[in-house]
């Protein structure tokens, strides 16, 4: 039976929009705009979607490093008790900061230059409690060696280290305080293609030695094919489809995520693939179209897109699961 | 086939490392590329000839700053009177290192207090934001917004001509450049993603920002600590001059100048006003050239 480990029910971001001598705020960016989802324990969750749809926020809005504007994020403990984080003092989240750690984007603002690696890994650890050097020390070159550095590294600089050694030295500081989820933001873009592997094969590895939980990040649906077991898909700010990996290849509902998986390339030369171009840009999250978001630019859409907003509604696929929010599919709506 | 020198060299590197002799660091990087710097060397170097002089002046002269002596005035530079004597016949070389130690206290403390209080208000409201920020930035541009003379002439008439005040009206209307100055990096240092981490491990604001961020937002502060020291020290000499400054009882390097408001000394008596006024351009040089120092050896992004 699968349990959850995190509940989101309506999760809003909003930033204001100022303007004007006095900064009257004139809008808000809905960068995340409602957002349910359940994070099961041991799974890999792939996020995808464009920039600037708010998959980041939505990362982040999870372990409070940007405050929820609305709804709300439970976190399940290993005997079922429920948490509303949102809602928590500051004081009173720090036992659940140990269970929810991220992993950055870019590996060179990701590490403090004027600290070396054990120098800035260690005020954590002192904060949750472990006061002996000696033992911090060994903490930190136990989990060096596990990311495959040398446990003397930690006495270096980050200026010492390259891309890949320094995302990994990050994805230590993740695992410092045996966190039970991880949010992977777009944690191997920045880096180049053999070191993406390298960088992915240790993450899978991580995660079955210690039971961990991802919630992956990333732009890169080739990616997410072979890593994830379900993928959300977002866009503008909402969940447009959720499903298992699988299915968002083989059985696509939602017209943006074919346009989306049309574009990954192909390594078959005999493999025809219709590719489906997008015209213009992601709409501003301002003021985003009336109706679907998504209308302006989905090639099939109709006159019921431009008014009405679709919901997220559950269908079935090959016997699972299939979220998907899109007026004009035409399988029955399982309640 | 002989190995070629690089190959050799290589090779003792290698050997050096599997031997752990290589990091034998003794100093700390800094302070290694600060040395590597010549004009910072030998900036500090003349900078702390200066300073010792100033705190030992008693044992370098014989002569007392302040005691009146009318045999022996106006002498011009001799063996007994290294740079002769003023119009009271008191020693100006006594008085210019006597002198020292009240302005470069001035320059020093008054620099160095406002940057302890910029930095203190710039990191907090820096980095939390809001109307803390809001609020800091205001009162700081009040402060900036009135001219120094005017508040020394202010205070002057008020409370009179003391040390304390010259050095507290420094403070109030430095404080400003270095909040400004600290706010701006953290403005930037906060969006670092180091900085989130620390975030998301929920540590207190002021590790983070005094501990974690504030090292990296040093750099530009320690130039205009020493920048500042520079300007203090030449306000200083400026207000004395006109006679605004500190009392002119007590032997500064502006007061020891003000002598040469009077054209009769300025056209006849050269030792009474040269060479303290190379002393203070000397000194502000090599304070500079301090900073500059500094400025280079800790940037951590810098490799040298």
């Amino acid at each position: 039976m699968k349990k959850e480990i995190l509940k989101l029910r309506g999760v809003k971001v909003h930033f204001p929009v100022q303007a004007g001598v006095f900064n009257r705020v004139v809008g808000h960016v809905l960068a995340v705009d409602g957002v349910d989802l359940d994070i099961f324990r041991g799974e890999v969750l792939g996020l995808a979607g464009e920039s600037g749809c708010g998959k980041t926020t939505l990362g982040k809005a999870i372990l409070r490093l940007v405050e929820p504007t609305d709804g709300e994020v439970k976190y399940i403990s290993k005997d079922d008790n429920e948490t509303e984080l949102t809602s928590l003092e500051k004081k009173d989240m720090d036992p659940f900061r140990k269970k929810l750690q991220i992993v950055f984007q870019d590996p060179h603002s990701s590490l403090n230059p004027s600290f070396t690696i054990f120098g800035s890994l260690q005020d954590p650890l002192k904060k949750f409690g472990i006061k002996s050097k000696e033992e911090r020390r060994k903490i930190i070159g136990d989990l060096l060696e596990a990311v495959n550095m040398r446990r003397e590294y930690m006495d270096r600089y980050p200026h010492e280290f390259s891309g890949g050694q320094r995302q990994r030295i990050g994805i230590v500081r993740a695992l410092c305080l045996e966190p039970e989820l991880i949010v992977c933001d777009e944690a191997v873009s920045a880096l180049d293609v053999s070191i993406q592997a390298q960088v992915l094969k240790l993450l899978m590895q991580l995660k079955k030695e210690k039971n961990l939980t991802y919630l992956f990040i990333t732009h890169d649906l080739s990616v997410t094919e072979y890593l994830c077991d379900r993928i959300a898909v977002m866009y503008l700010g909402r969940i447009v489809e959720l499903c298992d990996s699988e299915d968002l290849y083989n059985n696509t509902l939602h017209p943006y995520s074919e346009a989306l998986i049309s574009a990954i390339p192909v390594a078959d030369l005999d493999k025809q693939t219709k590719r489906i171009v997008l015209e213009g840009d992601v709409p501003s999250p301002v003021n985003p179209p009336k109706g679907c978001p998504f209308h302006p630019r989905c090639p099939k859409a109709t006159d019921i897109c431009k008014t009405e907003v679709p919901t997220l509604k559950k269908y079935s696929t090959n016997g699972n699961e299939h979220y998907a929010s899109c007026h004009l599919i035409d399988l029955p709506e399982i309640s | 086939m002989a190995k070629s020198s690089l190959d050799k060299k290589f090779d003792q590197i290698r050997k050096r490392e599997e031997e752990k002799t290589f990091s034998t660091k003794k100093r700390s990087r800094i302070v290694n590329k600060f040395l590597n710097n010549r004009l910072a060397v030998l900036g500090l170097i003349i900078f702390t000839i200066i300073i010792l002089a100033s705190i030992f002046a008693p044992l370098l002269s014989p002569y007392d700053p302040m005691r009146v002596d009318l045999r022996s005035m106006r002498q011009p530079p001799s063996f007994d009177h290294w740079f002769g004597t003023d119009s009271t016949g008191r020693d100006v070389f006594t008085r210019v290192l006597f002198g020292g130690r009240v302005s470069i206290f001035i320059g020093l403390g008054s620099a160095i207090l406002s940057a302890v209080v910029g930095i203190a208000v710039g990191c907090y409201a820096g980095y939390k934001g809001g109307w803390i920020d809001v609020i800091a930035l205001r009162i700081s541009e009040i402060f900036m917004s009135f001219p120094q003379i005017i508040l020394v002439l202010l205070l002057v008439s008020i409370t009179g001509q003391s040390l304390f005040n010259l050095m507290a009206i420094f403070i109030l209307t430095g404080w400003g450049g270095m909040y400004r100055l600290a706010r701006a990096r953290m403005l930037s240092l906060r969006e670092e993603e180091y900085v989130q981490a620390l975030r998301s491990f929920g540590l207190s604001t002021f590790t983070i920002c005094y501990k974690h961020m504030l090292p990296n937002a040093l750099s530009p502060i320690m130039v205009n600590i020493t920048l500042s020291t520079a300007m203090f020290i030449l306000t200083e000499a400026g207000l004395s001059f006109l006679g605004l400054g500190v009392p002119l009882n007590i032997p500064t390097w502006g007061n020891i100048l003000n002598v040469a408001q009077d054209i009769l000394i300025l056209q006849n008596y050269w030792w009474m006003w040269g060479p303290v006024g190379i002393v203070i351009s000397v000194f502000v040089l090599c304070v500079n050239f301090i900073g500059d120092g500094l400025r280079d050896s800790t940037d951590p992004s810098q490799q040298g």
